[in-house]
């Protein structure tokens, strides 16, 4: 079967249509960036999405390059300095979802984006936790959107750099794990079009749970689609 | 009141081997030009603080100005690596460099602690990390009134902050808009503290979301326009991010970032010259 969409895109939006209309919702550096901004274009134009730069509301015409460009300060509701941004509008309470990118996630959850290796002497040195930790404890729900394979999809983290407590879901390229209140386990609930199970497994570092009923997303509708494309073309553009 | 001078001058005079520096600026009125001369003043032992270490640190990192680091996000946005910062931590090159990490919102309490003249500040839950085994600066402490497990951040009091604005007037009265970061809460915890401004005007317009910093909490100010290249000043540049994608070729080769930095930095003779090595053309 011939595919008009990538697996990058069906990530994309399916994580997109994980945020519902006028939630507010803080968007982490990465992906959740192109996701959050594809939400408001498509099904959400009144979510608020607020960047950990101080841009709260922001409407930007382009995907920013950086959480600070100028286009998030100019198009935003307010703009507040980064303590206020974490200690009121974070720790207060006001946030619904975070939404985190992952360089490693293990199976409650947890996430690593500070090193590879060990910490003393990493393979790799990740940039580290920007507001990552907070993010995750202090939103009511989180999500996290990461591309599925054995090295990202953990069984044990080289460094906990955030806990698991709000996170609820996890977007991939080949499908979406929930949240298992219960175990606190990521469960696999839903498959991507053209995704078998057993791929799913075989991406995945630990011996993965599945839910008794696995969904199979919607595909990308052409109007997600054209969307999407136009958001990176305009980014390209300006880069 | 501050002094009004040239930056040469305000970095000779309040940046000194061994201190503590934060160069502050989330992404916008990052101060590059205040960075590049305390590299071309050769300084060493720096301790670097700065939320997101970005280009600037990776550019006094890798000339060898800094033994420490204390910072919570270190990348380039949008593109990747900062590959001086990661060639340091993960070959020790040019020098071993100690780094000490946080969360944003931790360093942001850190410098807030610093300005409220506290030892530490206090923030919500019980850091579920690692982060927490890897530092001093925190700790857990028990609320009070209500028996609560919460963590202390300690203060953070650097020997010199370094930061950008858009004005100042002509008492050095310094005025910064758009995204403000943790500017004020730098430059109020610090020792000393350097302000480069895009320009000096009769009076200070009042606006919305801006931070005015008075004259008399800051030690010197120093005209430089365009001085947050390649970032930005909102209302008088816009972010080069074309500078910020090709940085990752630039600085993923020593030998490649050395001669950059020679002919673009240590071997200029200030930021004019920078700006024009780079065809930038001349801010009006």
């Amino acid at each position: 079967m011939e595919r008009l969409w990538t697996p990058e895109e069906m990530m994309t939006v399916a994580a997109a249509r994980h945020l519902p209309d006028r939630c507010i919702c803080f968007v982490g550096i990465g992906r959740p960036g192109v996701a959050a901004n594809l939400a408001r274009a498509t099904h959400a134009p009144g979510i608020v999405l607020v960047y950990e730069s101080g841009a709260i509301g922001a409407k930007p015409w382009r995907l920013p390059l950086s959480i600070g460009d100028g286009e998030l300060a100019e198009t935003a509701d307010l703009v507040v300095s980064v303590p206020e941004m974490f200690n009121y509008w974070l720790q207060g309470g006001w946030i619904d979802i975070g939404f985190l990118g992952a360089a490693q996630i293990d199976r409650r959850g947890r996430i690593n984006t500070t090193v590879i290796g060990d910490y003393t002497r990493p393979s790799v040195r990740l940039p580290g936790s920007g507001g990552a930790p907070e993010i995750a404890r202090s939103s009511r729900r989180v999500l996290v959107v990461a591309s599925h394979s054995p090295r990202v999809f953990v069984d044990r983290l080289d460094f906990i750099t955030s806990g698991a407590e709000g996170v609820s879901a996890v977007i991939t390229d080949l499908g979406v794990l929930d949240r298992d209140r219960a175990s606190g386990e990521l469960v696999l609930t839903a498959l991507h079009p053209g995704v078998s199970v057993d791929e799913v497994r075989a991406a995945t570092g630990w011996p993965l749970r599945v839910a008794d009923e696995v969904r199979v997303s919607a595909p990308p509708a052409p109007g997600e689609l054209e969307a999407l494309r136009t958001l990176v073309a305009r980014r390209e553009v300006a880069a | 009141m501050a002094e009004i001078t040239s930056l040469r001058e305000a970095v000779e005079e309040l940046v000194h081997d061994g201190d503590s520096v934060a160069l502050e600026g989330f992404t916008h009125l990052i101060p590059f030009a205040a960075g590049h001369e305390i590299a071309r003043q050769g300084r060493r032992h720096l301790t670097l603080v700065r939320l997101t270490p970005d280009v600037i640190l990776d550019q006094l990192i890798g000339v060898g100005c800094a033994d420490a680091l204390v910072f919570s996000w270190g990348g380039n946005p949008g593109v990747g690596s900062l590959h001086r910062f990661r060639d340091a931590v993960e070959n020790a090159w040019p020098l071993a460099l100690r780094i000490e990490e946080f969360s944003h919102g931790v360093m942001a309490n850190r410098f807030v602690a610093g300005a409220s003249g506290l030892p530490f500040t206090v923030m919500r839950g019980d850091a579920g990390n690692d982060l927490v085994r890897r530092t001093s600066s925190l700790a857990p402490v028990i609320c009070p009134f209500t028996g609560e497990r919460l963590t202390a951040v300690a203060a953070l009091r650097p020997d010199v902050a370094v930061v950008h604005a858009q004005q100042a007037d002509r008492r050095g009265n310094v005025m910064l808009w758009g995204i403000t970061g943790v500017q004020k809460e730098a430059v109020l915890a610090a020792r000393r503290s350097i302000v480069t401004v895009e320009e000096i005007v009769d009076t200070l317009a009042p606006r919305p979301n801006a931070v005015v910093l008075p004259t008399w909490a800051v030690s010197a100010v120093a005209v430089v326009p365009g001085g947050t290249h390649p970032s930005y000043a909102l209302g008088y540049s816009v972010r080069d991010n074309h500078f910020y994608r090709s940085w990752d070729a630039v600085s993923r080769d020593r030998v490649r970032f050395r001669a950059w930095m020679e002919r673009h930095v240590l071997g200029v003779a200030g930021w004019d010259e920078y700006r024009r090595s780079l065809e930038l053309g001349v801010v009006a």
